[in-house]
Protein backbone atom coordinates (compact mmCIF):
# COMPACT_ATOMS: atom_id res chain seq x y z
CA UNK A 1 0.00 0.00 0.00
CA UNK A 2 1.26 3.45 -0.73
CA UNK A 3 1.91 5.57 2.25
CA UNK A 4 0.88 8.95 1.08
CA UNK A 5 -0.10 10.06 4.53
CA UNK A 6 3.35 9.44 5.88
CA UNK A 7 5.16 11.44 3.22
CA UNK A 8 6.13 14.34 5.46
CA UNK A 9 8.12 14.18 8.63
CA UNK A 10 6.07 13.83 11.77
CA UNK A 11 6.04 17.05 13.76
CA UNK A 12 7.84 16.66 17.02
CA UNK A 13 5.33 16.44 19.85
CA UNK A 14 5.26 19.66 21.77
CA UNK A 15 6.41 19.18 25.31
CA UNK A 16 4.48 21.53 27.50
CA UNK A 17 6.85 22.48 30.30
CA UNK A 18 5.28 25.82 31.11
CA UNK A 19 2.87 24.61 33.82
CA UNK A 20 5.63 22.48 35.35
CA UNK A 21 7.77 25.58 35.75
CA UNK A 22 5.02 27.57 37.47
CA UNK A 23 5.71 26.49 41.08
CA UNK A 24 9.43 27.29 40.77
CA UNK A 25 8.67 30.61 39.06
CA UNK A 26 6.11 31.49 41.71
CA UNK A 27 8.51 30.64 44.52
CA UNK A 28 11.29 32.76 42.98
CA UNK A 29 8.87 35.62 42.49
CA UNK A 30 8.07 35.50 46.18
CA UNK A 31 11.71 35.84 47.27
CA UNK A 32 11.99 39.65 46.92
CA UNK A 33 8.48 40.10 48.30
CA UNK A 34 9.16 38.07 51.43
CA UNK A 35 12.52 39.76 51.91
CA UNK A 36 14.18 37.38 54.33
CA UNK A 37 15.76 34.32 52.69
CA UNK A 38 15.24 32.17 55.79
CA UNK A 39 11.53 33.05 55.99
CA UNK A 40 11.23 32.40 52.28
CA UNK A 41 12.86 28.98 52.61
CA UNK A 42 10.74 28.06 55.62
CA UNK A 43 7.61 29.03 53.74
CA UNK A 44 8.81 27.04 50.74
CA UNK A 45 9.28 23.94 52.89
CA UNK A 46 5.84 24.44 54.42
CA UNK A 47 4.36 24.84 50.94
CA UNK A 48 6.03 21.74 49.57
CA UNK A 49 4.92 19.63 52.54
CA UNK A 50 1.35 20.93 52.42
CA UNK A 51 1.26 20.54 48.64
CA UNK A 52 2.41 16.94 48.82
CA UNK A 53 -0.27 16.09 51.37
CA UNK A 54 -2.96 17.72 49.26
CA UNK A 55 -1.63 15.87 46.21
CA UNK A 56 -1.89 12.53 48.01
CA UNK A 57 -5.53 13.28 48.82
CA UNK A 58 -6.40 14.63 45.37
CA UNK A 59 -4.58 12.15 43.11
CA UNK A 60 -7.26 9.47 43.45
CA UNK A 61 -10.05 11.95 42.84
CA UNK A 62 -8.59 13.21 39.57
CA UNK A 63 -8.26 9.67 38.19
CA UNK A 64 -11.79 8.80 39.34
CA UNK A 65 -13.18 11.81 37.52
CA UNK A 66 -10.98 11.37 34.47
CA UNK A 67 -11.66 7.67 34.09
CA UNK A 68 -15.39 7.49 34.69
CA UNK A 69 -16.62 11.07 34.73
CA UNK A 70 -17.79 10.57 38.31
CA UNK A 71 -18.13 13.64 40.53
CA UNK A 72 -17.35 12.33 43.99
CA UNK A 73 -18.13 15.09 46.46
CA UNK A 74 -17.79 12.51 49.20
CA UNK A 75 -14.03 12.14 48.71
CA UNK A 76 -13.48 14.11 51.90
CA UNK A 77 -15.16 11.31 53.87
CA UNK A 78 -12.22 9.03 53.06
CA UNK A 79 -9.84 11.72 54.36
CA UNK A 80 -11.77 12.06 57.63
CA UNK A 81 -12.20 8.30 58.11
CA UNK A 82 -8.50 7.77 57.43
CA UNK A 83 -7.58 10.31 60.11
CA UNK A 84 -10.02 8.83 62.65
CA UNK A 85 -8.90 5.26 62.02
CA UNK A 86 -5.33 6.38 62.73
CA UNK A 87 -6.42 7.52 66.20
CA UNK A 88 -7.43 3.92 66.91
CA UNK A 89 -3.73 3.07 66.72
CA UNK A 90 -2.17 6.29 67.97
CA UNK A 91 -4.22 6.74 71.15
CA UNK A 92 -3.81 3.27 72.68
CA UNK A 93 -0.14 3.19 71.68
CA UNK A 94 0.64 6.75 72.81
CA UNK A 95 3.51 5.43 74.92
CA UNK A 96 5.28 3.95 71.91
CA UNK A 97 4.45 6.99 69.80
CA UNK A 98 6.01 9.37 72.32
CA UNK A 99 9.03 7.18 73.14
CA UNK A 100 12.45 8.50 72.16
CA UNK A 101 12.98 5.72 69.69
CA UNK A 102 12.45 5.95 65.97
CA UNK A 103 11.70 2.22 65.76
CA UNK A 104 8.97 2.53 68.43
CA UNK A 105 7.50 5.55 66.67
CA UNK A 106 7.47 3.78 63.33
CA UNK A 107 5.83 0.77 65.00
CA UNK A 108 2.85 3.06 65.56
CA UNK A 109 2.99 5.25 62.47
CA UNK A 110 3.27 2.52 59.84
CA UNK A 111 0.44 0.28 61.17
CA UNK A 112 -1.75 3.38 61.59
CA UNK A 113 -1.17 4.38 57.97
CA UNK A 114 -1.66 0.84 56.66
CA UNK A 115 -4.84 0.31 58.70
CA UNK A 116 -6.26 3.65 57.54
CA UNK A 117 -5.53 2.88 53.92
CA UNK A 118 -7.00 -0.61 54.21
CA UNK A 119 -10.22 0.56 55.84
CA UNK A 120 -10.70 3.50 53.47
CA UNK A 121 -10.08 1.18 50.49
CA UNK A 122 -12.83 -1.14 51.74
CA UNK A 123 -15.05 1.88 52.38
CA UNK A 124 -14.29 2.96 48.81
CA UNK A 125 -15.47 -0.44 47.57
CA UNK A 126 -18.75 -0.07 49.47
CA UNK A 127 -19.28 3.54 48.34
CA UNK A 128 -18.65 2.67 44.68
CA UNK A 129 -21.02 -0.30 44.74
CA UNK A 130 -23.78 1.34 46.79
CA UNK A 131 -23.65 5.06 45.96
CA UNK A 132 -21.84 5.46 42.64
CA UNK A 133 -22.87 2.42 40.62
CA UNK A 134 -26.58 3.33 40.45
CA UNK A 135 -25.84 6.86 39.24
CA UNK A 136 -23.19 6.42 36.55
CA UNK A 137 -23.54 9.10 33.88
CA UNK A 138 -25.86 11.24 36.01
CA UNK A 139 -23.87 14.13 37.42
CA UNK A 140 -26.63 15.75 39.45
CA UNK A 141 -27.48 12.48 41.18
CA UNK A 142 -23.77 11.82 41.75
CA UNK A 143 -23.44 15.17 43.51
CA UNK A 144 -26.51 14.46 45.65
CA UNK A 145 -25.50 10.90 46.49
CA UNK A 146 -21.87 11.62 47.30
CA UNK A 147 -22.61 14.83 49.22
CA UNK A 148 -25.19 12.86 51.17
CA UNK A 149 -22.58 10.16 51.74
CA UNK A 150 -20.15 12.77 53.09
CA UNK A 151 -22.77 14.10 55.54
CA UNK A 152 -23.65 10.57 56.69
CA UNK A 153 -19.96 9.73 57.15
CA UNK A 154 -19.33 12.92 59.11
CA UNK A 155 -22.31 12.34 61.40
CA UNK A 156 -21.30 8.70 61.89
CA UNK A 157 -17.86 9.87 63.01
CA UNK A 158 -19.51 12.27 65.48
CA UNK A 159 -21.71 9.43 66.76
CA UNK A 160 -18.77 7.04 67.20
CA UNK A 161 -16.07 9.39 68.47
CA UNK A 162 -18.07 12.30 69.85
CA UNK A 163 -17.98 15.97 68.81
CA UNK A 164 -14.73 16.85 70.55
CA UNK A 165 -11.45 17.42 68.74
CA UNK A 166 -9.17 14.42 69.20
CA UNK A 167 -5.50 15.25 69.74
CA UNK A 168 -3.08 13.21 67.66
CA UNK A 169 0.42 14.39 68.61
CA UNK A 170 3.33 13.78 66.32
CA UNK A 171 5.56 10.84 67.22
CA UNK A 172 8.54 12.06 69.23
CA UNK A 173 11.07 11.36 66.47
CA UNK A 174 9.17 13.59 64.07
CA UNK A 175 9.07 16.58 66.40
CA UNK A 176 11.52 19.42 66.02
CA UNK A 177 13.37 20.69 62.99
CA UNK A 178 16.50 20.26 61.00
CA UNK A 179 18.51 23.47 60.97
CA UNK A 180 20.25 24.48 57.74
CA UNK A 181 22.01 27.77 58.50
CA UNK A 182 19.22 30.22 59.32
CA UNK A 183 16.56 27.94 57.95
CA UNK A 184 14.59 25.58 60.16
CA UNK A 185 12.66 22.84 58.39
CA UNK A 186 10.32 20.73 60.48
CA UNK A 187 11.14 17.01 60.36
CA UNK A 188 7.55 16.09 59.72
CA UNK A 189 7.42 18.40 56.71
CA UNK A 190 10.39 16.60 55.22
CA UNK A 191 8.63 13.27 55.80
CA UNK A 192 5.48 14.63 54.13
CA UNK A 193 7.54 15.73 51.11
CA UNK A 194 9.19 12.33 50.93
CA UNK A 195 5.90 10.41 51.15
CA UNK A 196 4.30 12.71 48.58
CA UNK A 197 7.19 12.20 46.17
CA UNK A 198 7.07 8.43 46.66
CA UNK A 199 3.32 8.42 45.93
CA UNK A 200 3.78 10.64 42.87
CA UNK A 201 6.61 8.52 41.45
CA UNK A 202 4.72 5.29 42.20
CA UNK A 203 1.61 6.54 40.41
CA UNK A 204 3.71 7.67 37.44
CA UNK A 205 5.45 4.29 37.28
CA UNK A 206 2.16 2.40 37.41
CA UNK A 207 0.59 4.67 34.79
CA UNK A 208 3.56 4.62 32.42
CA UNK A 209 5.17 1.23 32.92
CA UNK A 210 2.33 -1.23 33.47
CA UNK A 211 -0.51 -2.57 31.40
CA UNK A 212 -3.05 -1.48 34.02
CA UNK A 213 -1.59 2.02 33.81
CA UNK A 214 -1.89 1.92 30.04
CA UNK A 215 -5.55 0.99 30.37
CA UNK A 216 -6.13 3.77 32.91
CA UNK A 217 -4.50 6.35 30.63
CA UNK A 218 -6.52 5.12 27.67
CA UNK A 219 -9.69 5.01 29.75
CA UNK A 220 -9.23 8.56 30.96
CA UNK A 221 -9.05 9.66 27.34
CA UNK A 222 -11.81 7.52 25.85
CA UNK A 223 -13.39 4.90 28.09
CA UNK A 224 -15.93 3.86 25.46
CA UNK A 225 -13.18 2.84 23.04
CA UNK A 226 -11.40 0.92 25.78
CA UNK A 227 -14.60 -1.07 26.33
CA UNK A 228 -14.96 -1.58 22.57
CA UNK A 229 -11.51 -3.20 22.64
CA UNK A 230 -12.80 -5.77 25.11
CA UNK A 231 -11.71 -4.40 28.47
CA UNK A 232 -14.11 -4.29 31.42
CA UNK A 233 -13.42 -0.75 32.49
CA UNK A 234 -15.90 -0.82 35.36
CA UNK A 235 -13.67 -3.30 37.20
CA UNK A 236 -10.66 -1.15 36.51
CA UNK A 237 -12.56 1.86 37.78
CA UNK A 238 -13.48 0.02 40.99
CA UNK A 239 -9.78 -0.66 41.54
CA UNK A 240 -8.86 2.97 40.87
CA UNK A 241 -11.65 4.14 43.16
CA UNK A 242 -10.38 1.93 45.99
CA UNK A 243 -6.79 3.08 45.52
CA UNK A 244 -7.97 6.69 45.40
CA UNK A 245 -9.90 6.18 48.65
CA UNK A 246 -6.86 4.56 50.26
CA UNK A 247 -4.65 7.48 49.24
CA UNK A 248 -7.23 9.90 50.63
CA UNK A 249 -7.12 7.89 53.86
CA UNK A 250 -3.33 8.17 53.93
CA UNK A 251 -3.65 11.89 53.28
CA UNK A 252 -6.08 12.11 56.20
CA UNK A 253 -3.57 10.46 58.54
CA UNK A 254 -0.83 12.81 57.38
CA UNK A 255 -3.04 15.89 57.65
CA UNK A 256 -4.18 14.84 61.13
CA UNK A 257 -0.56 14.53 62.23
CA UNK A 258 0.30 17.82 60.54
CA UNK A 259 -2.42 19.57 62.53
CA UNK A 260 -1.85 17.24 65.51
CA UNK A 261 -5.59 16.90 65.88
CA UNK A 262 -8.52 15.18 64.25
CA UNK A 263 -12.11 16.31 63.93
CA UNK A 264 -15.03 15.13 61.83
CA UNK A 265 -15.21 18.20 59.61
CA UNK A 266 -11.65 17.65 58.33
CA UNK A 267 -13.15 16.01 55.23
CA UNK A 268 -15.51 18.92 54.62
CA UNK A 269 -12.70 21.43 54.88
CA UNK A 270 -10.38 19.60 52.55
CA UNK A 271 -12.96 18.62 49.91
CA UNK A 272 -13.07 22.14 48.49
CA UNK A 273 -9.29 22.39 48.45
CA UNK A 274 -8.93 19.01 46.79
CA UNK A 275 -11.48 19.90 44.10
CA UNK A 276 -9.69 23.19 43.39
CA UNK A 277 -6.46 21.25 42.90
CA UNK A 278 -8.11 18.71 40.58
CA UNK A 279 -9.70 21.48 38.49
CA UNK A 280 -6.51 23.53 38.32
CA UNK A 281 -4.47 20.48 37.29
CA UNK A 282 -6.86 19.36 34.55
CA UNK A 283 -9.39 16.62 35.15
CA UNK A 284 -7.70 13.22 34.99
CA UNK A 285 -4.14 14.53 34.96
CA UNK A 286 -1.93 13.25 37.78
CA UNK A 287 0.93 15.55 36.75
CA UNK A 288 -1.41 18.53 36.65
CA UNK A 289 -2.79 17.55 40.03
CA UNK A 290 0.75 17.47 41.44
CA UNK A 291 1.57 20.94 40.14
CA UNK A 292 -1.86 22.25 41.15
CA UNK A 293 -1.35 21.01 44.72
CA UNK A 294 2.03 22.72 44.95
CA UNK A 295 0.62 25.97 43.59
CA UNK A 296 -2.34 25.93 45.97
CA UNK A 297 -0.03 25.33 48.91
CA UNK A 298 2.39 28.05 47.83
CA UNK A 299 -0.34 30.61 47.32
CA UNK A 300 -1.79 29.69 50.74
CA UNK A 301 1.57 29.95 52.55
CA UNK A 302 3.17 32.90 50.81
CA UNK A 303 -0.18 34.66 50.48
CA UNK A 304 -0.94 34.08 54.15
CA UNK A 305 2.47 35.50 55.09
CA UNK A 306 2.36 38.56 52.85
CA UNK A 307 -1.34 39.45 52.85
CA UNK A 308 -3.07 37.45 55.59
CA UNK A 309 -6.56 38.62 54.60
CA UNK A 310 -5.99 37.36 51.08
CA UNK A 311 -5.60 33.81 52.39
CA UNK A 312 -9.38 33.50 52.59
CA UNK A 313 -9.80 33.79 48.84
CA UNK A 314 -6.32 33.01 47.51
CA UNK A 315 -7.18 29.51 46.25
CA UNK A 316 -10.26 30.71 44.41
CA UNK A 317 -8.27 33.55 42.84
CA UNK A 318 -5.59 31.08 41.78
CA UNK A 319 -8.19 28.81 40.21
CA UNK A 320 -9.77 31.73 38.35
CA UNK A 321 -6.38 32.86 37.05
CA UNK A 322 -5.38 29.38 35.89
CA UNK A 323 -8.72 28.74 34.19
CA UNK A 324 -8.57 32.09 32.42
CA UNK A 325 -5.17 31.05 31.07
CA UNK A 326 -6.05 27.40 30.42
CA UNK A 327 -9.80 26.78 30.63
CA UNK A 328 -9.36 23.00 30.87
CA UNK A 329 -6.68 23.14 33.54
CA UNK A 330 -2.89 23.05 33.40
CA UNK A 331 -2.72 19.68 31.65
CA UNK A 332 -6.00 18.82 29.96
CA UNK A 333 -6.40 15.08 29.48
CA UNK A 334 -10.10 14.61 28.92
CA UNK A 335 -12.27 16.78 26.71
CA UNK A 336 -14.80 17.16 29.50
CA UNK B 1 -22.68 -19.29 2.92
CA UNK B 2 -23.83 -18.95 6.54
CA UNK B 3 -24.69 -15.66 8.17
CA UNK B 4 -22.21 -14.48 10.79
CA UNK B 5 -24.31 -11.61 12.10
CA UNK B 6 -28.08 -11.24 12.06
CA UNK B 7 -30.32 -8.46 13.29
CA UNK B 8 -34.03 -9.08 13.67
CA UNK B 9 -36.50 -6.31 14.52
CA UNK B 10 -33.88 -4.21 16.30
CA UNK B 11 -35.07 -0.95 17.84
CA UNK B 12 -32.82 1.58 19.56
CA UNK B 13 -33.88 4.59 21.58
CA UNK B 14 -31.46 7.35 22.53
CA UNK B 15 -33.15 9.40 25.18
CA UNK B 16 -36.60 10.15 23.81
CA UNK B 17 -35.52 9.64 20.20
CA UNK B 18 -36.50 6.41 18.46
CA UNK B 19 -33.55 5.94 16.11
CA UNK B 20 -33.61 2.34 14.89
CA UNK B 21 -37.15 1.27 14.06
CA UNK B 22 -37.04 -2.44 13.38
CA UNK B 23 -33.75 -3.16 11.61
CA UNK B 24 -33.50 -6.59 9.97
CA UNK B 25 -30.49 -7.83 8.05
CA UNK B 26 -27.85 -10.50 7.91
CA UNK B 27 -24.13 -10.27 7.20
CA UNK B 28 -22.79 -13.38 5.45
CA UNK B 29 -19.53 -14.81 6.66
CA UNK B 30 -16.46 -13.86 4.64
CA UNK B 31 -18.21 -11.06 2.76
CA UNK B 32 -18.09 -7.29 2.92
CA UNK B 33 -21.51 -5.79 3.41
CA UNK B 34 -21.89 -2.10 2.75
CA UNK B 35 -24.32 -0.11 4.88
CA UNK B 36 -25.37 3.01 2.99
CA UNK B 37 -27.90 5.73 3.59
CA UNK B 38 -28.41 9.43 3.98
CA UNK B 39 -27.03 11.30 6.98
CA UNK B 40 -29.19 10.57 9.99
CA UNK B 41 -30.56 7.32 8.53
CA UNK B 42 -29.25 5.30 11.48
CA UNK B 43 -26.06 3.71 10.12
CA UNK B 44 -23.76 4.69 12.96
CA UNK B 45 -26.46 3.84 15.49
CA UNK B 46 -26.72 0.38 13.92
CA UNK B 47 -22.99 -0.26 14.39
CA UNK B 48 -23.04 1.11 17.93
CA UNK B 49 -26.06 -1.01 18.78
CA UNK B 50 -24.35 -4.16 17.47
CA UNK B 51 -21.31 -3.21 19.56
CA UNK B 52 -23.48 -2.73 22.65
CA UNK B 53 -22.51 0.93 23.01
CA UNK B 54 -26.16 1.92 22.74
CA UNK B 55 -28.38 -0.92 23.96
CA UNK B 56 -31.11 -2.26 21.69
CA UNK B 57 -34.47 -1.55 23.28
CA UNK B 58 -36.10 -4.38 21.36
CA UNK B 59 -35.16 -7.09 18.88
CA UNK B 60 -32.51 -9.76 18.49
CA UNK B 61 -28.87 -9.55 17.49
CA UNK B 62 -26.98 -12.81 16.93
CA UNK B 63 -23.32 -13.44 16.27
CA UNK B 64 -22.52 -16.97 15.03
CA UNK B 65 -25.96 -17.98 16.28
CA UNK B 66 -25.41 -16.68 19.84
CA UNK B 67 -27.62 -13.84 21.05
CA UNK B 68 -25.60 -10.74 21.98
CA UNK B 69 -28.14 -7.90 22.27
CA UNK B 70 -28.00 -8.08 26.08
CA UNK B 71 -24.23 -8.49 26.25
CA UNK B 72 -21.91 -5.72 27.39
CA UNK B 73 -19.54 -4.02 24.95
CA UNK B 74 -16.40 -5.75 26.34
CA UNK B 75 -18.11 -9.15 26.07
CA UNK B 76 -19.12 -8.47 22.46
CA UNK B 77 -15.57 -7.38 21.63
CA UNK B 78 -14.24 -10.55 23.25
CA UNK B 79 -16.41 -12.60 20.91
CA UNK B 80 -14.17 -11.33 18.11
CA UNK B 81 -15.83 -8.13 16.98
CA UNK B 82 -13.50 -5.29 16.01
CA UNK B 83 -14.85 -1.75 15.88
CA UNK B 84 -13.48 1.26 14.03
CA UNK B 85 -15.64 4.26 14.97
CA UNK B 86 -16.31 7.22 12.72
CA UNK B 87 -14.24 9.44 15.01
CA UNK B 88 -11.24 7.04 14.74
CA UNK B 89 -10.92 7.25 18.53
CA UNK B 90 -7.20 6.67 18.68
CA UNK B 91 -5.74 7.37 22.10
CA UNK B 92 -3.94 10.65 21.41
CA UNK B 93 -1.76 10.67 24.52
CA UNK B 94 -0.57 7.11 23.89
CA UNK B 95 2.09 6.11 21.37
CA UNK B 96 1.32 4.19 18.19
CA UNK B 97 2.77 1.11 19.85
CA UNK B 98 0.64 1.53 22.97
CA UNK B 99 -2.49 1.96 20.84
CA UNK B 100 -1.75 -1.33 19.10
CA UNK B 101 -0.81 -3.10 22.34
CA UNK B 102 -4.28 -2.24 23.63
CA UNK B 103 -5.75 -3.83 20.51
CA UNK B 104 -4.08 -7.11 21.46
CA UNK B 105 -5.98 -8.13 24.55
CA UNK B 106 -3.39 -10.57 25.89
CA UNK B 107 -0.79 -7.80 25.55
CA UNK B 108 1.48 -9.66 23.12
CA UNK B 109 1.78 -8.35 19.59
CA UNK B 110 2.17 -11.03 16.91
CA UNK B 111 5.30 -10.01 14.98
CA UNK B 112 4.19 -11.66 11.74
CA UNK B 113 0.82 -9.95 11.89
CA UNK B 114 2.48 -6.64 12.68
CA UNK B 115 4.70 -7.03 9.60
CA UNK B 116 1.59 -7.72 7.55
CA UNK B 117 -0.02 -4.53 8.91
CA UNK B 118 3.16 -2.49 8.36
CA UNK B 119 3.11 -3.76 4.77
CA UNK B 120 0.18 -1.49 3.97
CA UNK B 121 0.61 1.02 6.82
CA UNK B 122 4.38 1.69 6.82
CA UNK B 123 3.84 4.99 8.62
CA UNK B 124 2.90 3.07 11.74
CA UNK B 125 6.32 1.40 11.85
CA UNK B 126 8.04 4.73 11.28
CA UNK B 127 6.14 6.49 14.03
CA UNK B 128 6.05 3.49 16.36
CA UNK B 129 7.01 5.45 19.47
CA UNK B 130 5.37 8.75 18.53
CA UNK B 131 2.25 10.02 20.22
CA UNK B 132 -0.84 9.14 18.22
CA UNK B 133 -2.11 12.67 18.71
CA UNK B 134 0.69 14.00 16.53
CA UNK B 135 -0.26 11.83 13.53
CA UNK B 136 -2.09 13.23 10.52
CA UNK B 137 -5.78 12.44 9.99
CA UNK B 138 -4.97 9.69 7.49
CA UNK B 139 -2.36 8.15 9.75
CA UNK B 140 -4.81 8.18 12.65
CA UNK B 141 -7.34 6.36 10.50
CA UNK B 142 -4.68 3.80 9.59
CA UNK B 143 -3.89 3.35 13.27
CA UNK B 144 -7.55 2.96 14.12
CA UNK B 145 -7.96 0.22 11.51
CA UNK B 146 -4.66 -1.41 12.47
CA UNK B 147 -5.77 -1.52 16.10
CA UNK B 148 -8.94 -3.32 15.07
CA UNK B 149 -7.06 -5.95 13.06
CA UNK B 150 -3.96 -6.37 15.20
CA UNK B 151 -5.60 -9.61 16.28
CA UNK B 152 -7.75 -11.77 13.99
CA UNK B 153 -11.42 -10.82 14.34
CA UNK B 154 -14.55 -12.66 13.33
CA UNK B 155 -16.29 -9.47 12.33
CA UNK B 156 -15.13 -5.93 11.66
CA UNK B 157 -17.52 -3.00 12.07
CA UNK B 158 -16.04 0.02 10.30
CA UNK B 159 -17.73 3.40 10.28
CA UNK B 160 -16.89 5.73 7.39
CA UNK B 161 -13.12 5.14 7.28
CA UNK B 162 -12.59 7.46 4.30
CA UNK B 163 -14.53 10.41 5.68
CA UNK B 164 -12.61 13.66 5.42
CA UNK B 165 -9.47 12.05 3.98
CA UNK B 166 -7.56 13.13 0.87
CA UNK B 167 -8.27 11.05 -2.27
CA UNK B 168 -4.78 9.51 -2.29
CA UNK B 169 -5.23 8.30 1.26
CA UNK B 170 -8.68 6.98 0.43
CA UNK B 171 -7.16 4.85 -2.32
CA UNK B 172 -4.58 3.51 0.12
CA UNK B 173 -7.25 2.65 2.64
CA UNK B 174 -9.30 0.85 0.00
CA UNK B 175 -6.28 -1.27 -0.86
CA UNK B 176 -5.84 -2.09 2.81
CA UNK B 177 -9.46 -3.07 3.28
CA UNK B 178 -9.26 -5.23 0.14
CA UNK B 179 -6.28 -7.03 1.65
CA UNK B 180 -8.14 -7.58 4.91
CA UNK B 181 -11.06 -8.89 2.88
CA UNK B 182 -8.79 -11.26 0.94
CA UNK B 183 -7.79 -12.78 4.27
CA UNK B 184 -11.39 -13.83 4.69
CA UNK B 185 -12.57 -11.19 7.15
CA UNK B 186 -16.26 -10.47 7.47
CA UNK B 187 -16.84 -6.73 7.33
CA UNK B 188 -19.85 -4.51 7.89
CA UNK B 189 -18.79 -1.19 6.45
CA UNK B 190 -20.57 2.13 6.59
CA UNK B 191 -19.32 4.19 3.68
CA UNK B 192 -20.44 7.23 1.72
CA UNK B 193 -17.66 7.13 -0.83
CA UNK B 194 -19.02 5.53 -4.00
CA UNK B 195 -15.68 4.36 -5.30
CA UNK B 196 -14.89 2.68 -1.99
CA UNK B 197 -18.33 1.13 -1.77
CA UNK B 198 -18.15 -0.30 -5.30
CA UNK B 199 -14.61 -1.57 -4.86
CA UNK B 200 -15.20 -3.26 -1.55
CA UNK B 201 -18.84 -4.25 -1.27
CA UNK B 202 -20.20 -7.70 -2.00
CA UNK B 203 -23.64 -6.98 -0.61
CA UNK B 204 -25.34 -3.69 0.14
CA UNK B 205 -27.91 -2.53 2.65
CA UNK B 206 -29.53 0.87 2.37
CA UNK B 207 -31.06 2.51 5.43
CA UNK B 208 -33.59 5.26 5.73
CA UNK B 209 -35.41 6.53 8.81
CA UNK B 210 -33.96 3.83 11.01
CA UNK B 211 -34.91 0.84 8.85
CA UNK B 212 -33.44 -1.16 5.98
CA UNK B 213 -35.15 -0.09 2.75
CA UNK B 214 -33.05 -2.03 0.27
CA UNK B 215 -30.81 -5.06 0.26
CA UNK B 216 -29.02 -6.75 -2.61
CA UNK B 217 -25.74 -7.08 -4.46
CA UNK B 218 -23.46 -4.02 -4.43
CA UNK B 219 -22.77 -4.47 -8.11
CA UNK B 220 -26.47 -4.25 -8.93
CA UNK B 221 -26.89 -0.97 -7.02
CA UNK B 222 -23.69 0.44 -8.52
CA UNK B 223 -25.09 -0.05 -12.00
CA UNK B 224 -28.60 1.23 -11.35
CA UNK B 225 -28.49 5.03 -11.20
CA UNK B 226 -32.28 5.32 -10.92
CA UNK B 227 -32.27 3.04 -7.92
CA UNK B 228 -29.45 5.03 -6.33
CA UNK B 229 -31.39 8.24 -6.76
CA UNK B 230 -34.54 6.70 -5.34
CA UNK B 231 -32.79 5.20 -2.32
CA UNK B 232 -30.11 7.74 -1.54
CA UNK B 233 -31.55 10.92 -3.01
CA UNK B 234 -28.67 11.25 -5.47
CA UNK B 235 -26.56 9.05 -7.63
CA UNK B 236 -23.51 7.53 -5.98
CA UNK B 237 -21.36 9.03 -8.71
CA UNK B 238 -22.21 12.49 -7.42
CA UNK B 239 -21.79 11.42 -3.81
CA UNK B 240 -18.07 10.93 -3.64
Amino acid sequence: MTDTAAAGPLPKPKRDFLPALLPAAFALLMLPLVGSASSWATLLAASLAMGMMIFIMASGLTLVFGLMDVLNFGHGAFIAVGAYVATLVFLPLAGLSQADSLASNLAVLVPAAVLSMGITAVLGLVVERVLILPVYGQHLKQILMTTGGLIVAEQTLYALWGPQIIPMPLPASLRGSFIFGDVAIAKYRLLAMLVGLVVFISIQLVLNRTRIGLLIRAGVENREMVEALGYRIRRLFLGVFMVGAALAGLGGVMWGLYREQVHASIGDELTVLVFIVVIIGGLGSVGGCFIGALLVAMVANYGGFLVPKLALVSNILLMVAILMWRPRGLYAVTSR
Amino acid sequence: MSDLLTLAGVHTHIGRYHILQGVDFAVPEGQTTMLLGRNGAGKTTTLRTIMGLWPASHGEISLSGARIEASTTPDIARLGVGYVPESMAVFSDLTVKENLVLGARDGDLDEARLDWIFGFFPALRRFWLSRAGSLSGGQKQMLSIARAIVEPRKLLLIDEPTKGLAPAIVMALIECLKEIKRRGATILLVEQNFHAARELGDAVLVMDNGAIVHRGAMSALAEDVALQERLLGLSLETHQ
